[in-house]
């Protein structure tokens, strides 16, 4: 097991690598000039030509990408563009406030979403079941960025139980976790029940009932757990999703995490920036599908002995890491 | 027939039917059958004749829906099961009757070790310690010839026919006074049929266990079964002692059974086969349900159907022509 994570730590660095190379093509070819937006429109092209020297724009491409994997080394970010900041020092700021965004909303997804799929499927084919999958239903199909303007909209401005924007205390919290997160119950629920279902048809199921064990235990130590090995799967993937939700909700709700840096970004042409978040995002994806496959292996002893025996197998298992990070740079 | 002092089991009138979008399948009807405590008693019959879902009833875990016990009274030591609440029939399942399934491929949790299993249904009956429970998986497993070591392996890592000996062991864990097996070899090819057959036979002569033993092979039965019902069409058509039987059977259905066995000082290579097909469950004869393939079928098998007669002391038929009727 210990050699498999270090392989798979190993192949992060080349994956890692190759994202930041396409972020860096991706700026390059497409149009727009961080010298422009920064000395707006009456600049002469003097000030401009020196501005983009400085900058180090004029560079040939590859020269580029040496230059920040040599700063990276150092633990270096470079400096935005903008504000004038190391990059660095800013995502480390910001950092923290994506990941409790990012952390709860997942634990909230996982936390309610798994026991309303039990229960859903457990009382099957009821008006609670039709009721809980209607719920459900509404919520996967309904947009982040519009639950959150209707969140802010009622409890913000119309009730004003709820702090509108910024993060000054907990509550603040409260409106963006539950705008990022209600989607993923939701998805989770739904995945949860039809897993259930199918689980509960399997015969292993039957063989528990007839050893007489109670209903508890037939439930949720042999379906559950079965039904709970797909889902890991979603939730690895749901990652990606809430990262991609959290970008928005941080825009939203004003708070300073690394989304709302990477769209300010983004927006201001900052080269500097998107390339530090892009890596920093990238090499968090990375992580958490590693751990998703950590935790695969735990759970189902059918995956375990393939990897712990043949070792030959984990090499495979890396070229499954680059599948995985292609789909989420997509 | 009505000498409850000595049966272990005592059926009576079941009828089992499974009610689907499409159409309702009468799968048992109003079977009654009877066993003895330490008697071994074959149910033969062809595919979809309603084995399984007796055997199922008995224990109370038919799926249901799409399932519904209709009619009937499963007597266990006096008590109606049917009747008992879910609390006292789960002290009954795993612990005094316990149940094989037809496929051991499936019937095993994929991701708990075999001996959590076994270790599970023990625990679950008897107040016991992980370390005395422990100790009895492992005597089960050597019991049914698997190295008691292999307690912390996963279903994957066993060959089919090993696996098959786990869910043996797991079934006389509790030491149960009636074991249902369902088909417990039809899954596994010959040679290790003849293994797990051989292992049940010498299990059988060591436990004090009463044996249903569902099969469609006759083979089987007279190796190993007292008695033996025949079921078609979801109704018993036939019972006796495995003399009875095999010698003097009597139901033209039994007969054809015979007759479509591979005899090995036969001359003739050709198998002579029952002709037709079993009556549609969601639409059975008026009449005797065997009467479309019956060779000696008369008119008046198509309108009524025949009782069950006893034709000799403890052997029945349910035919107009047995003799009884
Ligand atoms: N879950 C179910 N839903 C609907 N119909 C069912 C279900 N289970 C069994 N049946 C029907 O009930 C009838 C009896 O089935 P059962 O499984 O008891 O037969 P069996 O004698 O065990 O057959 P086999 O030898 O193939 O195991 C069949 O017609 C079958 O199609
Ligand atoms: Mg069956």
């Amino acid at each position: 097991m210990l050699r498999f994570i270090r392989n798979r730590l190993l192949m992060m660095i080349p994956i890692v690598l190759g994202i930041s190379f396409i972020v860096l093509l991706l700026l390059e070819i497409t149009p727009g000039d961080p010298a422009k937006m920064l000395l707006g429109t009456q600049a002469t092209p003097e000030r401009l030509a020196a501005l983009r020297a400085q900058l180090g724009l004029d560079d040939p491409i590859l020269v580029r990408f040496v230059n920040f994997l040599w700063q990276i080394v150092h633990g270096d970010f470079g400096t935005s563009f903008m504000t004038k900041r190391p990059v660095f020092e800013e995502m480390i700021m910001r950092m923290p406030y994506t990941l409790v965004l990012v952390g709860i909303s997942l634990a909230v997804s996982v936390g309610l979403g798994i026991p309303l799929g039990v229960y859903a499927a457990t009382h099957h084919n009821t008006w609670k079941d039709n009721g809980a999958m209607f719920i459900s239903l509404f919520f996967v199909s309904m947009p982040v960025f519009w639950f959150a303007l209707l969140l802010v909209r009622f409890f913000g401005v119309e009730l004003r139980w709820l702090p509108l924007s910024g993060i000054d205390s907990w509550q603040s919290w409260i409106l963006p976790i539950v705008a990022t997160s209600l989607g993923f119950v939701a998805t989770i629920a739904r995945q949860t029940r039809s897993n259930m279902l199918e689980v509960i048809r399997q015969d292993y199921i039957v063989t528990a009932k007839a050893k007489g064990l109670p209903e508890r235990k037939v439930i949720y130590r042999h379906a559950l757990k079965n039904a709970l090995i797909p889902i890991i799967m979603v939730i690895g993937n749901m990652f990606g999703l809430l990262i991609g939700g959290a970008l928005i909700t941080e825009v939203i709700f004003g708070i300073p995490g690394l989304g709302q840096y990477t769209i300010a970004g983004l927006t201001g042409r900052d080269y500097p920036v998107i390339q530090g978040s892009v890596f920093m995002l990238s090499v968090m994806f990375s992580l958490v599908i590693l751990i998703v496959d950590v935790v695969f292996a735990i759970v189902d002893p059918r995956i375990r002995s393939q990897s712990g025996r043949k070792k030959h197998k984990d090499q495979k298992d890396g070229n499954k890491i680059e599948e995985n990070t292609q789909k989420i740079e997509a | 027939m009505n000498s409850t002092s000595t049966n272990l089991l005592e059926i009576k009138d079941l009828a089992v039917e499974y009610h689907t979008d499409e159409a309702v399948i009468y799968a048992v009807n109003h079977v009654d059958f009877s066993i003895n405590k330490g008697e071994t008693v074959g149910l033969v019959g062809e595919t979809g004749a309603g084995k399984t879902s007796i055997a199922r009833s008995i224990l109370r875990i038919l799926p249901m829906p799409p399932a519904k016990v209709v009619s009937g009274e499963i007597f266990y030591n006096g008590n109606d099961l049917l009747k008992l609440s879910e609390r006292e029939m789960r002290k009954i399942r795993g612990n005094k009757i316990a149940m094989i399934f037809q496929d051991p491929m499936t019937a095993l949790n994929p991701i708990e070790t075999v001996g959590f299993q076994i270790a599970e249904t023990i625990q679950q009956h008897n107040s016991i310690s992980h370390a005395e429970a422990h100790q009895r998986t492992c005597e089960m497993l050597e019991m049914v010839g698997i190295p008691g070591d292999r307690f912390k392996d996963f279903p994957h890592q066993f060959s089919g026919g090993m696996k098959q000996r786990v869910v043996i062991a797991m079934a006389l864990a509790c030491n149960p006074a009636l074991l249902l097996a369902d088909e417990p070899t039809t899954a596994l090819d010959v040679t290790i049929q003849a293994q797990v057959l051989e292992m049940m036979q010498s299990l059988k002569e060591k436990v004090e266990t009463a044996f249903v033993l569902i099969t469609h092979d006759l083979g089987v039965v007279a190796e190993f079964c007292d008695k033996v019902a025949v079921v078609y069409a979801g109704e018993i058509v036939e019972r006796g002692s495995a003399e009875d039987i095999f010698d003097r059977a009597n139901h033209p259905y039994t007969l054809g059974l015979f007759a479509s066995l591979p005899k090995l000082d036969a001359t003739e290579k050709r198998l002579s086969p029952i002709k037709g097909l079993m009556p549609d469950p969601t639409d059975l004869p008026d009449g005797c349900r065997f009467c479309d393939r019956c060779p000696n079928a008369k008119d008046e098998c198509s309108k009524s159907s025949p009782k069950e007669a006893e034709i000799a002391p403890g052997h029945t038929v349910k035919c107009f022509f047995s003799g009884g009727n």
